[in-house]
């Protein structure tokens, strides 16, 4: 009844989890190859959270603690405090319900230096409520001393995962598994925290994208440039800290903002835009699109945006109403 | 000074008694109760048992310590005044508006030798069992110490770590359980007995003392050490308000009230050695 110690890496092991690997376990593997103090952890959700790789790269460094998240939380805590650098992977429904007590009390709040990776982020999974994580920013957000990263494609995931390493302080890492549309260039792309990207230039309207809906955002702009509309669109995928200045500018340029996340309105990106205009007492109209005080529900991602208006029309229809009353009634 | 002789260590239960009472008296509350209960324990761990110190460092000998039970803080900075840590000034302040010397404990509060926040509980043995790991990880040969108590056995988290610390052979974990059968809504409301047999269960080495016996603790360590290939437990069985009578009988003792007038004889009851 003991661990089994398996050490030594296998070379055909590794090379099947490199042909599988996403962004997060590609820049996982080489942060950790030049960085000997990483330790990763996860709680029985290896495969789905992209931790292969790294599980037969350093098999000495990798852990699971089984299906088991307040474990999870309390031993990567405690592995920082014998002097490594943990990265805990779990889907972000179970890290930020389940061991979220743990979370507040044994990296928060003394801001130790441990990377947590939420998967399954937004409506991304098709098992319905349990596993879609469409709280899971609210919840991060809300704790002190954390940074919390939602990147928006495969591209921004690579860059993200090793500045949440580099990090000194706890990260909140909103995990995409690399199968999502592009939508930044990989050459020019350099992600950095706290700083909100003008991905689109215009002055009609201003559009404030997270995560996968960047894309749709993106989408909504070029089809309002063919009615002649020039939209901005302003990526944010850090919400905490949050850019509130590159808002307000926005605001400042075109009178009324689209919101558009993978998240309830509810302590996301919306909340996030209406704080930051409020404390600097900027009007005009912001129009969300996001979950809407509900659950997700079985079935695809796509099938989800439908559902719960998260398309790229979703974002036209905000677009338009901003547009046609920009002011607060 | 490390100490084995049981005489001397009941002398030191003794000065810590004092400073739990020291620190309640004229509080009106505080953990006075939990804190004399635990003087023996703390004695025989901090000038007996392990090879602590306040800044672990990378020390690989160094023995670490987690307090898993917040509000058993008073026991602490007792054990830390013992060791001149702290002076009497801090213990004056115990629970004061602004002190670091809180009725829990917080990393990086503002006092060395803190390693865990409390408060919330069953966080301790996981953290314990995060430490254990890696310092098994780095071939440290300094053992991890947590201190829980029994109604933290009530917590689910509890048995996860101690899930996982048998099967990771955590043979440098040492939980010390005081099992005071009283918890916030008065005794046990959910019986955790048999615990030992339930960590045994579990993988782990398990033995019962009295916690509140010097010389049962001196051994039941001893014991421990001699076991090589498990995580190890000692469940203590102890009393609230050991060692001063009226604390002792008090029926309601868990944040214990003592009125303003009674403290005088509280203090004259800290029973000699």
């Amino acid at each position: 009844m003991t661990a089994p110690t398996q050490t030594v890496p296998n070379p055909e092991a590794i090379a099947e989890e490199a042909r599988k690997a996403g962004p997060f376990a590609r820049a996982l593997d080489g942060y950790a190859e030049r960085h000997e103090d990483v330790i990763g952890v996860t709680a029985d959700l290896s495969k789905t959270t992209d931790m292969n790789l790294f599980r037969e790269r350093f098999p000495e460094r990798f852990i699971n603690v089984g299906m088991a998240e307040q474990s999870l939380v309390s031993v990567a805590s405690g592995l920082e405090m014998a002097g490594y650098r943990p990265i805990a992977t779990t889907f972000a429904v179970f890290l930020t319900r389940r061991a979220l007590d743990f979370v507040a009390m044994q990296i928060s709040l003394h801001s130790a230096n441990v990377t947590v990776v939420g998967g399954l982020g937004g409506l991304c999974s098709t098992f319905g409520p349990s596993h879609q994580g469409i709280d899971d920013i609210a919840h991060m957000r809300a704790l002190p001393n954390f940074v919390v990263l939602d990147p928006c494609d495969p591209v921004e995931m690579e860059q993200a995962t090793v500045a949440a390493l580099e990090h000194e302080g706890p990260v909140y890492l909103r995990q995409l598994l690399g199968k999502e549309p592009v939508v930044l260039d990989r050459d020019t792309h350099k992600f950095e925290i706290g700083k909100a990207v003008r991905l689109r230039e215009g002055s009609d309207l201003g559009i404030v994208a997270s995560s996968i809906m960047v894309k749709h955002a993106l989408d909504a702009a070029e089809q309002l440039a063919a009615e002649g509309i020039q939209a901005s669109v302003l990526k944010v995928s850090t919400p905490k800290p949050f850019d509130g200045d590159a808002v307000a500018e926005l605001m400042a340029e075109c009178g009324a903002l689209v919101t558009a996340e993978n998240h309830l309105l509810a302590g996301g990106l919306f909340s996030c835009v209406s704080e930051a205009l409020a404390l600097r007492g900027l009007g005009g109209r912001v129009v969300p699109v996001g979950m809407r005080d509900e659950y997700g529900s079985f079935g695809t991602l796509e099938y989800n945006k439908v559902q719960h208006g998260m398309e790229t029309k979703s974002v036209l229809a905000a677009a338009r109403a901003a547009l046609d009353e920009p002011s607060p009634r | 000074m490390t100490l084995s002789n049981a005489v001397e260590l009941q002398e030191v239960a003794h000065r810590m008694r004092k400073s739990v009472v020291r620190m309640a008296a004229g509080k009106g509350e505080g953990y006075v109760g939990q804190g004399l209960q635990m003087a023996d324990l703390m004695a025989v761990l901090f000038r007996s048992e392990m090879n602590w110190k306040p800044e672990p460092g990378d020390d690989p000998e160094a023995d670490r310590f987690v307090l898993s039970t917040g509000h058993y803080s008073i026991g602490l900075w007792s054990a830390f005044a013992e060791l001149g840590l702290l002076g009497e000034d801090d213990l004056d302040s115990y629970g004061e508006d602004g002190s670091r010397i809180i009725m829990s404990t917080e990393r990086g509060g503002g006092v060395e030798g803190v390693e865990l926040t409390g408060g919330s509980l069953g966080h301790g043995l996981g953290v314990g069992v995060g430490i254990a790991l890696g310092r098994q990880l780095r071939g440290h040969s300094g053992r991890t110490f947590v201190y829980l108590t029994d109604g933290e056995v009530q917590e689910g988290s509890t048995w996860e770590s101690a899930m996982l610390a048998s099967y990771k052979q955590l043979d440098r974990l040492v939980a010390v359980i005081d099992v005071n059968r009283v918890q916030a809504d008065g005794p046990l409301v959910l019986e955790v007995e048999p615990v030992s047999e339930k960590l045994r269960a579990f993988g782990w080495w398990a033995e019962d003392v009295d916690g509140n016996d010097i010389g049962e603790i001196l051994a039941g360590f001893e014991a421990a050490a001699k076991v090589d290939d498990r995580p190890k437990a000692l469940v203590c069985h102890t009393e609230m308000g050991s060692g001063v009578p009226l604390i002792l009988n008090r029926e309601r003792n868990h944040f214990v009230r003592v009125a303003a007038h009674e403290w005088d004889a509280v203090k004259s009851e800290v029973e000699e050695p």
